[in-house]
């Protein structure tokens, strides 16, 4: 016969995750700096691409500075995600220095949904960041020809590919031993679109450096988000960037999973 | 409630645990004492899941640590020496936090936060941030957090480390009041008193294995005479005592040594015989009956982590 214990309660994955995204939408509440530095900055450059820098890459477009206003602001929309993904990796890797988290490793929960927290959390930071940065380019001159269905469907794919680098910053904050590492480590994730066709045509580019921007992950990415919001061709480029989200997104949660729940 | 039995655990090289065993009854307080560094907060960490132990039987209101971690943690509840609270949130918004992880109602969540804001007299500071909490509070919420979960099995690392006296006779008073309802508890401490107090039963942990264990009373008789100490003038006579008695331990902060001894006549004369052959100058000579003090000198003497 065999001894009887007492049944263990079930965990409650989804409940716990929304249990965390609270906590950290607090937190971000109450330490509202890193959210506007994070808004500040997309903002910054997109004045800047627009205004100082406009005028000569527009000429160079066959437009003027409200052809490029129209041409960089997909870049800068993406850029804006990968700023807020950016303080994804830091906020974690500050959550890991404190006492909490251990607290939380002893408790009988879903142990992904601290993490889930995180991720849900950068979610609509991001969103609300996308939304200002969008409301300041139409007000520079971002004229886009999208209409309802675009919008809904262009949000769908900035959440897809927020969602993807979220998951690989966490698990960058999460491999960090520092918050300075932590801060840093995400740092070509805010460069690569440069070398991508986020603010000049790649074919402008010499030949190597446009055989990397042709290929690498950016500009089919910044590619998507400029067909759906200004009728740009875009062929097979969606399935290629929702390819690299899936890729990036699994390959980034994975990578958390394991180094969350290795021990201590 | 808590069974433990060979457990080991090595870091690289380093011997952290070696071969612990101790049992703790249901409803009862076992405390591990030893100076920093003895193994006690590693002890905790594998019985609270967060480290994996290299050896041992390790079984928790039933269930065994390595094989079922999840029922250990919904059983358990621990508070360590570094405060287990999130800083940016309050008091309240701490516990209610705690309330939703334990999947609690709303109503009932609510009210049992209020309720251990006010048994930890935290009320008055309930809506301020935990940032700017004394350490005595900070600890009082950590333990407040703890019990969210109405945990059978508490685990205190140090949990009076660092805490002026008042707030650590605060401290064991709420101790006393969770055994009293039928919880069972590991209490690591470096504090002698502190495992006088509270303890059904003691261990001295030293170098990562067991010297003793018992009773307070049990440990006290194992040494018959507790110590005789002897305060000098002067340096100088001091250093030769030491020199002539290998097994004295200096006080801290005192021209003053502690010899183990059983406190008799014959002990005694041997000893004076001895400082007076060598011509020592003794200020003071007074003798101890024995203190749980006694007990930690004589059992890890001759070490560093003697005091």
């Amino acid at each position: 016969m065999t001894v009887l214990t007492p049944a263990v309660p079930r965990l409650h994955p989804l409940r716990d995750s929304a249990t965390m995204l609270r906590r950290n939408l607090k937190r971000m509440i109450r330490y509202p700096s890193m959210t506007i530095t994070l808004i500040a900055m997309p903002v910054i450059f997109l004045l800047l691409f627009v205004y100082v820098l406009g005028g000569t890459l527009g000429a160079g477009l066959g437009g003027g500075r409200a052809a490029y206003a129209d041409y960089v602001t997909p870049a800068i929309i993406m850029m804006t995600v990968m700023a807020t993904v950016q303080g994804t990796a830091i906020s974690v890797a500050m959550d890991m220095t404190e006492g909490v988290i251990m607290r939380f490793r002893t408790m009988h929960i879903a142990r992904v949904s601290v993490l889930t927290g995180h991720v849900l959390g950068s979610m609509i930071q991001a969103m609300l960041a996308v939304a200002v940065v969008v409301g300041v380019a139409l007000l520079v001159g971002f004229r886009p020809t999208a209409g309802a269905g675009d919008w809904l469907l262009a949000t769908g794919f900035l959440a897809a590919l927020t969602f993807a680098f979220v998951w690989l910053c966490v698990a960058l904050g999460l491999a960090s031993k520092t918050v300075e590492t932590a801060s840093n480590a995400p740092m070509p994730l805010v460069l690569l679109p440069f070398l991508g066709s986020g603010f000049v045509p790649t074919d402008s580019m010499p030949a190597g450096i446009r055989w990397f921007a042709e290929y690498q992950p950016f500009t089919p990415l910044i590619e998507t988000i400029r067909g759906l919001l200004l009728g740009t061709p875009l062929g097979s480029t969606p399935w290629t960037a929702l390819a690299w989200c899936a890729v990036i997104a699994l390959a980034g949660y994975l990578w958390s999973k394991h180094l969350f729940n290795r021990t201590v | 409630m808590i069974s433990v039995t060979g457990l080991r655990k090595s870091y690289g090289e380093h011997r952290v645990l070696d071969g612990i065993n101790f049992h703790v009854p249901q409803g009862t307080v076992f405390a591990l004492l030893g100076a920093n560094g003895a193994g006690k907060t590693t002890t905790v960490k594998i019985l609270s899941t967060l480290t994996a132990a290299d050896a041992g039987d390790l079984r928790i209101a039933g269930h065994d640590v390595t094989a079922e971690p999840d029922a250990v943690r919904a059983a358990i509840g621990v508070t360590g020496q570094f405060s287990a609270v999130d800083k940016l949130l309050t008091g309240t918004e701490n516990l209610r936090l705690m309330a939703d992880l334990n999947h609690l109602g709303r109503t009932e969540g609510r009210q049992r936060a209020a309720r251990l804001l006010e048994r930890f007299d935290l009320a008055e500071a309930a809506g301020k941030p935990v940032s700017t909490y004394s350490g005595g509070m900070l600890r009082r919420l950590d333990l407040a957090m703890t019990l969210v979960g109405d945990p059978r099995v508490i685990f205190l690392d140090e949990p009076t480390t660092g805490l002026d006296p008042r707030s650590r006779r605060d401290m064991w008073q709420i101790v006393r009041d969770l055994v009293a309802g039928g919880v069972t508890v590991l209490l690591t401490t470096q504090y002698l008193e502190e495992a006088d107090e509270l303890a059904d039963r003691i261990a001295v942990l030293d170098g990562g294995r067991i010297v003793a264990d018992g009773t307070a009373a049990e440990l006290k008789r194992r040494i018959p005479g507790g110590h005789i100490r002897l305060a000098f003038t002067g340096e100088q006579h001091l250093g030769v005592a030491q020199s002539v008695l290998p097994d004295a331990v200096r006080e801290k902060d005192a021209l003053a040594l502690r010899v183990p001894s059983d406190g008799s006549l014959a002990a005694l004369k041997t000893l004076i015989g001895r400082l007076d052959d060598h011509a020592v100058d003794v200020g003071e000579l007074s003798v101890h009956t024995p203190d749980l003090d006694d007990v930690f000198l004589a059992l890890t003497v001759g070490k560093e982590s003697a005091r």
